[in-house]
């Protein structure tokens, strides 16, 4: 089996006859058109494509599928594209993990539910190119016309004469023509593969433990690295004593490098071990701040008057002061680790005129690039070799444990592989920052929204509004702004940043407004998008219409506001350019709200997998009503009180409702669904809960509040 | 440094360690058996479940000492070819995302059908409960036990 994109290539050159075509998916530099590789550049193994359809002779199709996959199943839904326009018989494509990194990998990266939108032509085009081949070689062989040829399943057709070849049989012959330039497209009808739903081709290695993953890379003679951070944010290294740390038995080097103490050694356990008999001081660098400081530098700077503006639209003053009604709320959100099951690592390998880095991440040209600039290394010639992410989040898009492996092998001069601890994970920066909103709502006295102010205030977070989504357009007046706090604190983007809280604490305001102005809520913003749509206030940056669909549909399946028996909470919510609304549904038992189901309605342009968008969906769902419920990171001294999985919580089995998904598959492109089902629901939870006990949740986690506690 | 005999899926192997080693790490880095999981390292999550002598157990904080002539069993020897009805049924119900927690998930279920054959909803989830899924695939993790539960 070829484990990287060179040995792929010289396997295919060494394999007997066929047809490669090399296409690039990502790069938009390059010629869109694909090309068909002779053996000799394929054994020469240097070719500048990112991506390749291999049609042997003896008819195995393999497809190289090159995105970083962490649990969003690119690596089926990539090839079942391929796989649709080729005619492809699906059961017999084989899917090779790219485990690679060219220069030409323009968008080798995960993050921004964006993997699928931007290669959708690609795929397509390069399917169909290699399909329109086989038929005109399979017309040449049969001395037919290519407009009496068809593809199907895996076979070239001339129906009139019943003649019928394999594409393998064909694609040596098929290799040797003309590559098309205007190839046709399939029309969304006659799809056989996209929108179906399709298993992930990695199951069996899942299932049966085999080594996919950066912590399971082992390489002989490798010696494993742990660091001992700064326990604060705001601490600096002062000095180590690693004598008791040097004596455990394994341990081959203790050494010091910018605020980091690493262990180095022959296992895991001996590093662990040794690493808990460090003697460190710190020292203070900055501020040590607590979960108690940034409640009150929230307090100070919602009153600031030097926020930045983020859109302004008519007179909010006037419309305030002519307000028949003002409400006005606040929401809060706490730090979150990302904390995916596999914890931080990476292999490096450090030489002097070369390195290999091998592991899990979002970004490798990045992590490429990090490390050429720490090391002075070009970066021709560093490889980085991806494996399977367990998991990320947005924790992998950052680099910083790849620069640390690659920082410590240099200095050890040994091949290592770097572990972060799950402790390390937890306390180790790089959060979801937290952020608190205050939102005010001005109606007429028919219950109309005239004006609209929303002042988000976050630590590290940048701009934490979103000042294009909804409700802007939809208001005449409106006035968004924030402000930040610098704190030593580390943030990074995190599944669906910003409006992974955003979007609860704007659809929980909704409908505080929705219920002043004595409307459903539902009905509520459709008429915010009629109004938006007939007589929009600024520039609109949403699909209206995409909006409205999904808040029918969602409305339509759940049965909106004529379920007895239930309380039914609403949201909708825009971002990465997909739609999705939900309704969440809450049961009183024993004077407690219980969750018990949420429907969603999602609009993502053409669902490629169904199996692997519901899983998005579903999964989306459950990470957004686990961290709404029961996640918080909250900060004593700089440092955070949760370290592990017993004081961090995560949603678990037992607290999961049903979830019923839906989607409008309206045929456009497809826009992404890694992210997107995650915002709504939030605000769908927490509306359901006031439907069924009257409560406004303002803050998360929510299990904190009264409702949630045992009644003494 | 002590020598351990130990009896793992059907096999023996032997390896230099110290006492309190904990068998995952054992496991992973002394014996190349990589498909059992770290996660925590405090029993917490699941991903590093494994069997001793039919009974799951979290190898994270099991120390090489106490294993004695027990019987251990991995994802890797739960079955011969792959095809344990729970590793059949997590195809089947298309269980994976990012597939890092799901060997610990499919041994503690394993244990879970050893002991009740026909488990209801809730034998499920009691059973299922002490391991997470960060990806949030409890569903079909529910689904798939219940699935390989009828085939049994």
């Amino acid at each position: 089996m070829a484990t990287n994109r060179r040995d792929f290539l010289r396997m295919t050159a060494t394999a007997g006859g066929g047809l490669v075509l090399g296409f690039n998916w990502f790069s938009s530099a390059l010629a869109e058109t694909p090309t068909v590789l002779n053996k000799s550049a394929l054994a020469a193994g240097e070719i500048s494509f990112n991506s390749f359809l291999s049609i042997s002779s003896n008819n195995i199709i393999t497809i190289f599928s090159p995105n970083p996959e962490l649990g969003q199943n690119i690596k089926t839904s990539f090839p079942m594209i391929v796989a649709e326009e080729l005619d492809a018989d699906w059961t017999k494509v084989n899917v090779l993990q790219a485990a690679l990194d060219t220069v030409k990998f323009e968008r080798q990266v995960t993050g921004g539910s964006g993997a699928v939108p931007h290669s959708w032509k690609r795929l397509r085009t390069a399917g169909a190119t290699a399909r329109q081949m086989l038929i005109q070689a399979g017309a040449k062989q049969w001395n037919v016309p290519v407009e009496e040829c068809t593809a199907e399943n895996g076979f070239i057709i001339h129906s009139k004469t019943g003649k019928k070849l394999n594409f393998g049989e064909l694609a040596e012959a098929a290799s040797k023509l003309p590559v098309p330039t205007d190839v046709k497209l399939k029309d969304r009808k006659d799809f056989k593969i996209i929108g179906t739903a399709v298993k992930n081709v990695e199951n069996k290695n899942i299932t049966t433990g085999k080594p996919l993953f950066g912590l399971d890379f082992y390489r002989e003679g490798m010696l494993f690295g742990m660091i001992q951070r700064p326990v604060s944010f705001g601490m600096k290294l002062k000095s180590v004593d690693s004598a008791a740390a040097k004596k455990v038995p394994g341990i081959v080097d203790v050494v010091s490098f910018k605020n980091n103490v690493a262990v180095v050694g022959k296992s895991t356990w001996q590093v662990m071990k040794a690493r808990k008999l460090l003697k460190i001081e710190y020292e203070k660098d900055a501020a040590l701040e607590s979960t108690a400081d940034h409640n009150k530098i929230f307090t100070d700077l919602m009153e600031t008057t030097s926020a930045t503006v983020r859109r302004k639209d008519g007179d909010v003053e006037t419309a305030f002061k002519n307000a028949a009604k003002v409400i006005k709320a606040e929401y809060q959100c706490p730090f979150l680790s990302h904390a995916p099951m596999e914890p931080m690592n990476f292999f490096a390998d450090v030489r002097a005129d070369r390195v290999e880095l091998v592991g899990p991440t979002q970004t490798p040209a990045g992590a490429r690039a990090e490390t050429s600039k720490l090391l002075g290394i070009p970066e021709d010639k560093i490889t980085l070799e991806l494996t399977r992410l367990g998991g990320g989040f947005g924790r992998r898009l950052k680099n910083d444990y790849v620069v640390e492996a690659a920082e410590l092998s240099s200095i050890v001069k040994a091949p290592i592989k770097l572990v972060w601890s799950r402790e390390d994970d937890i306390t180790g920066g790089t959060y979801r920052p937290s952020v608190r909103y205050r939102f005010e709502a001005a109606l007429d006295a028919k219950g109309n929204l005239i004006g609209y102010k929303l002042r988000g205030v976050g630590i590290n977070s940048g701009n934490p509004t979103r000042e294009n989504n909804f409700p802007s357009g939809a208001v005449d007046n409106l006035l968004i702004d924030s402000v930040e706090h610098q704190s030593p604190i580390t943030t990074g983007p995190w599944r669906a940043p910003i409006t992974n809280f955003l979007a609860y604490a704007e659809q929980a305001f909704i409908d505080e407004v929705a219920q002043a102005a004595g409307k459903d809520p539902v009905q509520f913003r459709l008429e915010l998008l009629q109004k938006a749509k007939s007589a929009p206030a600024g520039p609109i940056k949403y699909d209206i219409d995409r909006m409205e669909g999904v808040i029918k549909l969602a409305a339509e399946k759940s049965n909106w506001g004529k379920k007895p028996g239930v309380s039914q909470g609403f949201s909708v919510y825009f971002s990465h350019a997909s739609y999705v609304a939900q309704v969440c549904e809450v049961v009183m038992r024993d004077a407690k709200p219980v969750i018990k189901k949420i429907y969603a309605a999602s609009d993502c342009g053409e669902v490629i997998n169904l199996s692997g968008a519901r899983q998005q969906v579903m999964g989306g769902i459950v990470d957004g009503l686990g961290h709404a419920m029961y996640s918080q990171l909250t900060f004593k001294d700089g440092a955070t009180e949760q370290k592990n999985f017993n004081t961090y919580r995560l949603i678990r089995m037992k607290e999961i409702p049903e979830i019923e998904t839906h989607f409008v598959n309206n045929g456009i492109d497809p826009t992404g669904l890694g992210e997107p089902a995650l915002p709504p629901t939030g605000g769908a939870v927490a509306n359901a809960i006031f439907k069924a006990t009257g409560k406004r949740l303002r803050k998360q986690p929510f299990f904190e509040e009264d409702i949630f506690k045992p009644i003494s | 440094m002590p020598l351990y005999k130990l009896q793992i899926n059907g096999k023996s192997y032997q390896t230099e360690a110290e006492p309190d080693t904990p068998l995952l790490w054992i496991l992973r880095d002394h014996l190349g058996l990589v498909g059992t999981k770290y996660g925590c390292g405090i029993a917490q999550c699941g991903a590093c479940t494994i069997h001793l002598n039919g009974q799951a157990t979290r190898s994270c904080v099991y120390p090489v000492s106490a294993v004695g002539t027990s019987k251990v069993i991995t994802i890797e020897g739960l079955s011969e070819k792959g095809d344990h009805p729970l590793q059949l049924a997590w195809d089947e119900v298309d269980v994976p995302q990012c597939g890092y927690c799901q060997a610990g998930q499919i041994m503690t279920a394993a244990s879970l059908l050893k002991k009740n054959s026909k488990p209801s909803d809730e034998d499920i989830n009691t059973a299922m409960h002490g391991n997470i899924c960060r990806c949030g695939a409890y569903h079909r993790i529910h689904e798939a036990v219940k699935l390989a539960s009828t085939k049994a």
